[in-house]
């Protein structure tokens, strides 16, 4: 008993100088998680999480795999709201709207928000039909409309000159790094605000992982992007912002180039210079 | 726009749900039919009585059981006599000793003779095995013999049971897993040895699950035994005598026995004790079989 | 010793492997060599006509017709329960469901249930709501007799559908149905083996229609008009006594066994060619 108090006194501490660190960087935050926690079964997977995710920049979530950091990741869009025996409390405030809010709409959540997994899948349908399969969801009907539109996100992650003669060919034939890219279009073709992106490229090979992290890039002046990765690197390159994770807890949150130079915990900086990965 | 998605998602979730629901009960429908159906037979005689009396006489109200559930089983306990070692030895080849190719090239000949359909397997059997037990075998044991009798009703149902044999103990067999089968090779036995040591013995219950089924599948066989077993309400006294199994009787004189008071109880009370008698050997064996599943999969 | 034993105990295999090798050549060969001879075009493309089964002209369109139609009926049938169900169990319950080992379990049983036991029962059913034999009661009957098979074999496919699929859909905004939508697409080449392997099943089957879908010498318009169906041709001229008809069951048997012989091939065809839009 004793010994549980004093630890949740000590994740206190912490969360008070996360916050505190983070309060400098983030004045408008587009994604605020105060005090989530969440729990499959007996096991504590994510413990007391404050963390505000800034708008229109790239966020990494990083930690030693078993962290949480996938699992925070997809409580964004309510991903485990199928999963038996998972209990979430804590809120997560999306445009200042707790998405854990009784009276949110679980599939209007998602639309605001694409998902990028570790592994490509297309549905099973044709290029063509997987990139408008989202708006076709959610109204989208004119042709023409969903042509141009196709058309427009599929060249806005560089495919279309590379499928545009073969838009009716099931999606599977498309090699995995376009297959990726496809995901991608697909996702923004439901006009999301955030892009949520799970260790999106460990499948990939070194090119069309490049691929991807350029399309970032670019693609963070329009939207919010926070992306899970174990690779230290990766984030070096890509993020603005990273959230350390570990064992359940957010560590430290900053900008990259405060956490690759100037880490405040001793955790991180062990993290970070590879002493445990 | 969203609350007609939403509508949709409920309804078809609900209609689902419903689906399900009926086809879980659907079973207890089909006995608890069955059974209703067969109470006025049950009201007027003693089931005991039945199940042990020799006499059928429909028209003079006697319902005797016994010669029917004799006949069902000599034929099934001769299918599963002939079928079982064919079986058993083939799946161990395919599993412990044959190629990749050679069980690529033996799945589709089990497929093919679990698809072939019963009336032909009945066709087959009286062109082939009737003439054959009349002529060549019965002269040597009894007087004389037409060759529809419990042994061709058992040689015809046994090739139909091997495929469904093959199938389990192949699954059976696959399950054990290969760090035993190394154990026992490296300490010096021969194949042969492991097989019978390790795989035989470990996988005893799924043997005798795969044999429930397949019994079940022989008690209720219909068209290819009725089609070579003769059909005489006696209880045969040998193996080349004539005889007539439950599903026999009810394919032959269901439909057509309107006019005789309890006849049609009486079917059905055949069909009820089919059904309950396939039940219980269908559930053991697959209780049996799906935790073997479980057991090796984790 | 153990030697020896062990070729024993592998010649005995290659023996009982080769035999049913041959028991499969032999009852094919049977059927082929008896039924050639009497298997004409106007068998499968005629209805019986006048004095038929005294041996005079005419064919068994009917029944092939007849068997066909059923077969159709029971198939869609069987898809109404059998995907709602595996639907159900797969993706809306937990991965370690009761509710959905015990529904698997009741379908284990149900397979197993022999066609005599389904085929008395739907006549018994009929009988009490004053139906006659008719199409309508031979569908339904080989409806239930099938559908377990098509749920089982259905089963076994959904369970290897990659979690991620109905992830990408959902984190699209979809719901559920839309994402079960999803799902049976990526399912057809399953689908597409299950109904074949059903057709197989329930196109042969004799005492299944032997009381609900009655014999008729013409072809059906009406759900509520008696059938013919192949299985039941063969047996039914088989009892003839006169040898001309008794050649046209041969022939008969002849045209199931290659119908069933195409279906069993292109099943296997399907289940590894139509993947094409699989992951």
């Amino acid at each position: 008993m004793q010994s549980t108090n004093s630890l949740q006194i000590e994740n206190k501490d912490e969360n008070i100088i996360a916050d505190s660190a983070l309060d400098s960087y983030v004045v408008n935050p587009h994604i605020r998680v105060a005090n989530l926690n969440l729990k499959i079964g007996d096991n504590h997977i994510l413990k007391d999480i404050n963390l505000n995710i800034p708008p229109k920049k790239i966020t990494c979530i990083i930690g030693p795999s078993g962290c949480g950091k996938t699992t925070l990741l997809r409580s964004f869009n309510r991903m485990h709201d199928d999963s038996p025996n998972v209990k979430i409390t804590g809120k997560i405030f999306v445009d200042d709207e707790n998405i854990y809010d009784e009276n949110i709409q679980v599939i209007a959540i998602r639309k605001k928000m694409g998902l990028l997994a570790q592994r490509p899948c297309p549905l099973p349908m044709s290029i063509y039909d997987n990139v408008i399969y989202g708006p076709k969801l959610h109204g989208a009907w004119q042709r023409r409309k969903l042509y141009e539109n196709t058309k427009h996100y599929l060249t806005e992650v560089g495919l279309w000159e590379e499928v545009k003669d073969r838009l009716k060919t099931p999606a599977n034939q498309l090699s995995i790094g376009q297959q990726q890219r496809l995901c991608l279009a697909r996702g923004l073709a439901v006009e999301p605000e955030i892009i949520l992106g799970d260790e999106a490229t460990s499948a990939l090979d070194p090119i069309s992982t490049k691929k991807i992290e350029e399309l970032f890039v670019t693609l963070k002046k329009d939207y919010t992007i926070i992306l899970v990765t174990h690779t230290l690197r990766q984030a070096k390159r890509i993020a603005d912002y990273i959230a350390f994770m570990y064992l359940g807890k957010l560590i430290e949150f900053g900008t990259t180039e405060q956490i690759f130079n100037h880490p405040q915990k001793q955790l991180t900086k062990d993290y970070i210079s590879g002493y445990f990965s | 726009m969203i609350r007609f998605r939403l509508f949709k998602d409920k309804t078809a979730r609900l209609t689902m749900l419903g689906i399900t629901i009926f086809s879980l009960f659907f079973l207890l429908l089909i006995g608890i039919g069955l059974f209703y159906m067969s109470l006025p037979i049950l009201r007027e005689k003693n089931i005991w009585t039945l199940l042990t009396s020799a006499n059928w006489k429909p028209f003079k109200g006697e319902f005797g059981f016994l010669p029917y559930i004799i006949s069902t089983l000599h034929v099934t306990f001769i299918a599963i006599v002939i079928a079982l070692p064919f079986s058993l030895l083939t799946s161990i080849y395919l599993i412990e000793y044959a190629s990749k190719r050679v069980n690529n090239f033996f799945s589709p000949i089990v497929d093919l003779l679990s698809g072939i359909p019963p009336v032909i397997y009945g066709v087959w059997g009286t062109l082939t095995i009737v003439p054959f037990i009349s002529e060549k075998i019965a002269p040597h044991f009894v007087e004389f013999s037409t060759g529809y009798s419990v042994l061709a009703g058992g040689i015809v149902l046994s090739v139909m049971i091997i495929p469904l044999l093959i199938s389990i103990f192949c699954e059976v067999f696959s399950a054990i897993p290969n760090e035993m089968r190394e154990a026992s090779l490296s300490l010096g036995a021969t194949k042969w040895q492991t097989v019978k040591k390790i795989v035989l013995r470990k996988s005893m219950p799924g043997i005798v699950a795969a044999i429930a089924l397949a019994v079940s599948r022989a008690f209720g066989e219909t068209i290819a035994v009725l089609m070579v077993c003769g059909n005489i309400p006696i209880i045969p006294s040998s193996i080349f005598d004539a005889c007539y199994p439950l599903p026999a009787l009810i394919a032959n004189n269901y439909g057509e026995m309107l006019s005789i008071p309890s006849y049609e109880s009486a079917l059905m009370m055949a069909a009820f004790l089919l059904f309950i008698i396939i039940v219980f050997f269908n559930a053991i064996s697959r209780l049996i079989l799906n935790r073997i599943e479980r057991r090796y999969q984790v | 010793m153990k030697l020896l034993e062990e070729k024993i105990f592998k010649s005995l295999m290659l023996f009982s492997a080769f035999a049913i090798i041959s028991i499969l050549g032999f009852i094919l060969f049977t059927i082929v060599s008896k039924g050639f001879a009497s298997l004409s075009w106007d068998m499968v493309s005629k209805l019986p006509g006048g004095g038929f089964y005294l041996g005079k002209e005419g064919g068994i369109l009917n029944a092939i017709l007849g068997s066909f139609y059923i077969v159709i009926g029971a198939v869609l049938l069987a898809l109404v329960l059998s995907i709602p169900v595996t639907m159900y169990i797969n993706f809306y319950l937990p991965k370690r469901s009761f509710f959905a080992d015990t529904v698997r379990f009741s379908f284990d049983i149900l397979f197993g249930i022999p066609s005599i036991v389904y085929g008395a029962f739907g006549f018994a059913v009929m009988i009490y709501f004053g139906l006659k034999a008719s199409l309508f009661g031979g569908i339904v009957v080989v409806g239930m007799l099938i559908t377990p098979i098509i749920m089982r074999s259905l089963d076994e496919v959904a369970r290897l559908v990659p979690k991620e699929l109905s992830e990408a859909s959902l984190s699209l905004g979809a719901t559920k149905y839309e994402v079960i939508k999803v799902i049976i697409r990526q399912l057809l080449p399953g689908i597409t083996t299950a109904v074949l392997l059903a057709i197989g099943r329930g196109i042969g089957d004799a005492a299944t229609v032997l009381f609900t879908a009655g014999y008729t010498d013409n072809i059906p318009t009406s759900l509520s008009h008696p059938v013919a169906t192949l299985p039941l041709a063969i047996f039914f001229q088989l009892g003839s006594p006169s040898e001309e008809v008794q050649n046209r069951a041969y022939a008969a048997a002849l045209i199931l066994t290659i119908i069933i012989l195409v279906l069993s091939l292109s099943a296997r065809y399907f289940s590894r060619k139509l993947s094409k839009n699989k992951i």
